[in-house]
């Protein structure tokens, strides 16, 4: 069982001043194993926050990242999975369900994690998933009206991950989980 | 000198106690044989021991509970008449033919608690008799240390209420008298020691003949020089403080002392001694004493008293501290309990404790600042604790504060700390900033700061709106609020201003960014309002902060749009509001325009697209465009280096991709321009992707978007021949194709538009596209790529799978061979 966070979008501190203090309670060190960020932080003192939280950060770069040494997409193998990461401001139209698939086989990837979009979605296909955290702040987003503050936790256990979403509804944290189950690689 | 000093004190002492302990043998030897005679010899010739000068203050004590002990001892067996063989007053009389005086009086405050025990005699006469006949004893070290065993063995025979001893003789007052005495004779013996020994004249002449020794013998130090004397002496008189501060311990205990009695007698007699003794030791420490030993709700009630002999202490006495742990109490007592708050009014605790502390600072007039913004600071804890509400008093002390700082111009060093403190006071209390806000002196007090520390209490404004999450709502306080951070929104005007470390220099702008977003109110025409405050006050911040300042505002201000939109379509056209979108873009822009003075062009370019779509969503045509126009030129002009184009450029295709406002005329301008600056970026891969990132332009999924399927293949086909272009170089230059993965990329572009249903691309041109990829991949000079190879396949499996769904994808599908 390994715990994944997926989080990004804050926009620290251009659109939001901090993580909703209920987020900032149930973030604690030492639980989650990985962390993928979307990115767009947006400063370094986010990232040392998130660093704090777990040492194994991959961060792909958003398009008001203070740090420009992210990369553009990155490729993650945790257990059974293979995992994919981008912002998302490259892959046009911005939130494209068929356009991200294409990333995703670019990438060879089975989940693909990007944001941009501040929405949070989880979208089976044949191929994949692709998941999108949403804003962790609820940062104003031009695309996207009235978002929630949100994030996600993947739970990796072999051949099945289960992706709970925690979302700020009205001042409570609310939980969905999805479940996604992996055919064994088909081969080339 | 001195060492030696110290060895033969030990030798001394040692010899001391084994003369003690020798007497004390034999005393009770004597005792076990019922001789009363000689047990009274030995006891006195065991108390002789106590008669030395030689002892400093602390081996003297050594002796002294020793001495205690046996005594005890000695009392035990008086007590038992069986054995005395003779009566209490008998006794009394026997034991004051001691030879010595010392030894006497020990004997006779034995005898006197065994006595008072009988109580065949009134307490109070025995407690009177003896305190005064220890009056013979004029020495000061002696005399504490027999006054003090006087204080132990009649504390619990004093006839106090509810006491045994208490009667129609015996009273309160008498315990009282009886402790008061007391006190004050030890008050005397103790100032005494400090102008003991100032070398007295008539033994200069022992001191010529170098008869230091002898000095020394007598336990004097002459030798030394007069300030390591006074040193000296302080030092012991310190260790003997406690036993001088028993007697009001004592007293406070004494059950019977009401208020009255202790507004009435106690302590009038108490400050009388305390003031007349001249002493700064003594003062300072019986002040505290007092203040700690006696009941907070008395001190309350004697304030007037208790404040009143301040100004009459020594110059030297530190009245500060005493005055600031009263206060300290004070609070505390307020912070036990609601009930005793009304207490506090009733005896205007706070104006007479605000007029003690004027008229000291007024008798004291070099007192450093630090320490009267200490009193000060005092003072206001106080306020904030019992007076919470009353913001003027709040007001009058900084105020008071101001008045003491002008014409010292700035301070630095202990005072900034303390002030610093003192003004963090009234934030850590009132979590809401308006109040703070509302202190008309608070800013006053700022002004004495010197920059650095200015902005160090900026800081510690801004984390405390930060850590309570208030919301500051009108244009006026955030005016005001960023009148007090100014040394944060701008540099003040004392030059040479130490340059900040870069990242502590952005941390303190993201820290102001934060505050912008605490800025917030319901009524759009009062946002708007703070804005344009806000935008005031970081328009004076100059190049340096203009990146951190103005992203925040602008967000704001496309917050506020929002919220005015949904109005905008409800409401009437003829709406007098200032609060409109037009009116928000206008000065948007304005706002993004000075960003060029930095300048910041990514940031500004970035800024004009997210309120391009903001206006789009408000269907501001001639407002979208005119933004689209600001970027493209910044795209033009001021975006050079080539990652920074590229991300430029998918920006603005992303953002165009999704503007619905313009009409056909202004849309196939921007668009025109995008492909354009596609097809020149510099690498050639770049080129090839914008460009088929370009084709998404001409089809949107929306109802009525354009869905342009010959545009889309022109796109297309010019990646294409951008794909074709790269390979043919990569053969030159490396001698080998380069990677396939574009083609890959290009196919998947190409079954895109197939599945929306673009009927301009053919299932031959898919075919088409498929074999090249294949050929490329299998020829000679191909370059072996693993990640283009995964990408093909799983372009190849979406084929399949898509051929397998079934229904008019699958039949879609079917001609493609794979």
């Amino acid at each position: 069982m390994v715990l994944v966070l997926a989080i990004g979008d804050l926009h620290i501190p251009n659109r939001a001043p901090d993580l909703p203090a209920k987020f900032k309670s149930m973030l604690v060190p030492g639980k989650i194993q990985h962390i993928i960020c979307t990115g767009n932080l947006c400063i370094k003192e986010v990232h040392d926050y998130l660093k704090s939280l777990c040492p194994s950060l991959h961060i792909t770069r958003g398009e008001y990242d203070e740090d420009s040494r992210y990369p553009e997409t990155k490729t993650i193998t945790i257990g059974q999975f293979k995992l994919g990461l981008c912002h998302g401001h490259q892959v046009v139209p911005w939130g494209d369900l068929d356009s991200l698939a294409m990333l995703q086989r670019q990438l060879d990837v089975d989940i693909l994690v990007s944001g941009h979009t501040h929405q949070f979605k989880a979208y089976k296909h044949e191929a994949g998933v692709v998941i999108n955290p949403g804003s962790a702040t609820s940062a104003y987003s031009s695309i996207t009206y009235d978002v929630n503050p949100s994030f996600v936790l993947m739970d990796i256990d072999g051949l099945r991950v289960v992706v709970y979403v925690y979302e700020l509804i009205d001042g409570e944290v609310k939980v969905d989980k999805i479940d996604f189950k992996k055919t064994s690689t088909p081969a080339i | 000198m001195i060492s030696d000093g110290v060895e033969d004190e030990e030798k001394w002492l040692t010899a001391g106690i084994a003369g003690l302990q020798q007497n004390a043998f034999y005393m009770h030897r004597a005792l076990d044989s019922n001789n009363i005679k000689d047990a009274l010899k030995y006891s006195a010739q065991m108390l002789s021991e106590l008669r030395t000068s030689r002892l400093s203050p602390h081996k003297y004590y050594e002796l002294y509970m020793r001495a205690f002990d046996e005594l005890r001892k000695l009392e035990i067996f008086f007590k038992e008449e069986s054995r005395r063989s003779c009566s209490i007053i008998e006794l009394y009389e026997l034991v004051q033919h001691a030879g010595n005086i010392l030894p006497r009086l020990y004997l006779l405050c034995t005898v006197g608690s065994v006595y008072i025990k009988s109580k065949e005699a009134p307490a109070k006469d025995i407690l009177k008799d003896l305190v005064e006949m220890c009056r013979g004893i004029q020495h000061p070290l002696r005399g504490l240390f027999l006054r003090s065993y006087l204080s132990q063995v009649s504390r619990d025979k004093l006839p106090d209420i509810g006491s045994e001893y208490e009667g129609d003789e015996n009273t309160v007052m008498d315990a009282v008298e009886f402790v008061l005495q007391n006190f004050t004779e030890m008050n005397k013996l103790w100032v005494r020691m400090q102008h003991q020994n100032k070398g007295p004249k008539k033994r200069t002449d022992l001191n010529h003949f170098g008869i230091g020794q002898f000095w020394h013998a007598i336990g004097l130090s002459g030798l030394l020089g007069p300030a390591r004397e006074k040193e000296k002496r302080e030092k012991e008189r310190n260790e003997l403080r406690d036993l001088v501060g028993k007697n009001l311990h004592v007293l406070s205990q004494i059950e019977g002392i009401d208020l009255e009695l202790y507004r009435d007698v106690v302590l009038p007699r108490i400050l009388e001694q305390v003031v007349n003794c001249k002493d700064d030791l003594a003062q300072y420490y019986l002040m505290d004493c007092v203040i700690q030993v006696f009941p907070d709700e008395y001190h309350l009630q004697t304030l007037e008293t208790l404040l009143g002999a301040c100004p009459q202490l020594q110059p030297s006495v530190d009245i500060r501290t005493v005055l600031s742990g009263l206060m300290e109490r004070l609070s505390n007592y307020a912070a036990s309990s609601v009930e005793v708050l009304p207490e506090f009014v009733q005896v205007e605790a706070f104006a007479k404790l605000n007029n003690a502390i004027g008229q000291v600072i007024e008798a004291q007039p070099d007192m450093p600042v630090f320490g009267a913004v200490t009193l000060y600071s005092s003072l206001l804890t106080f306020t904030l604790h019992v007076h919470p509400d009353r913001l003027d008093y709040v007001d009058q002390i900084l105020g008071a504060c101001v008045s003491k700082l002008s014409g010292k111009g700035t301070l630095e060093g202990k005072a900034t700390k303390q002030i610093v403190a003192f003004l963090s006071a009234p934030l850590e209390k009132y979590s809401d900033i308006d109040i703070a806000l509302k202190l008309s002196n608070y800013p006053l007090v700022l002004e004495y700061l010197d920059d650095r520390t200015n902005k160090v209490m900026s800081n510690v404004i801004i984390q405390s709106i930060m850590k309570n999450k208030t919301h500051i709502s009108t244009a006026d306080k955030v005016g005001a609020l960023f009148e007090l951070i100014k040394g944060l929104i701008k540099d003040l005007d004392s030059g040479g201003d130490d340059e900040m470390d870069e990242d502590d220099f952005k941390e303190e702008q993201n820290f102001v960014a934060r505050l912008v977003q605490m800025l917030y109110n319901d009524d759009p025409e009062e946002m708007l309002k703070i804005i344009c405050t806000v935008k005031k006050h970081i328009m004076t911040g100059g190049p340096k902060r203009l990146p951190f300042t103005i992203p925040p505002l602008i967000y704001n201000a496309l917050k506020l749009v929002r919220r005015v939109q949904s109005q905008d379509e409800n409401a009437s056209e003829e709406t007098t509001a200032s609060a409109t979108p037009k009116k928000i873009f206008q000065i948007l822009n304005q706002t993004i325009e000075v960003l060029s003075t930095v300048p910041v062009p990514d940031l500004a370019l970035r800024l004009y697209l997210e309120c391009a779509e903001a206006a789009n969503d408000c269907d501001l045509e001639p407002v979208a465009y005119e933004f689209f126009t600001q970027a493209y030129i910044l795209y033009e002009e001021e975006i050079s280096d080539s990652k920074a184009q590229v991300t430029a450029l998918y920006l603005i295709i992303g953002t165009l991709q999704r503007m619905h406002t313009f009409g056909v005329e202004n849309r196939d301008t921007l668009t025109h321009k995008a492909t354009g600056y596609s097809a020149k970026l510099l690498k050639k891969p770049d080129q090839c992707r914008a460009v088929y990132a370009c084709s998404h332009l001409f089809w949107v999924e929306d109802q009525d978007g354009i869905k342009d399927g010959e545009r889309v293949l022109l796109c297309l086909k010019r990646a294409l021949r951008i794909a074709n272009a790269a390979q043919q170089m990569a053969n030159v230059t490396k001698g080998s194709s380069g990677s396939v993965t574009l083609f890959i990329e290009i196919l998947n572009k190409y079954l895109y538009f197939f599945e929306k249903g673009n009927t301009q691309i053919t299932v031959a041109s898919i075919q088409g596209l498929i074999e090249l990829v294949t050929t490329e991949m299998q020829s000679d000079t191909a370059t072996s790529d693993p990640a283009a190879d995964a990408f093909f396949s799983s372009t190849i499996r979406y084929i399949q799978s898509q051929k397998a769904k079934g229904g008019s994808t699958a039949e879609k599908f079917e001609p493609i061979k794979v």
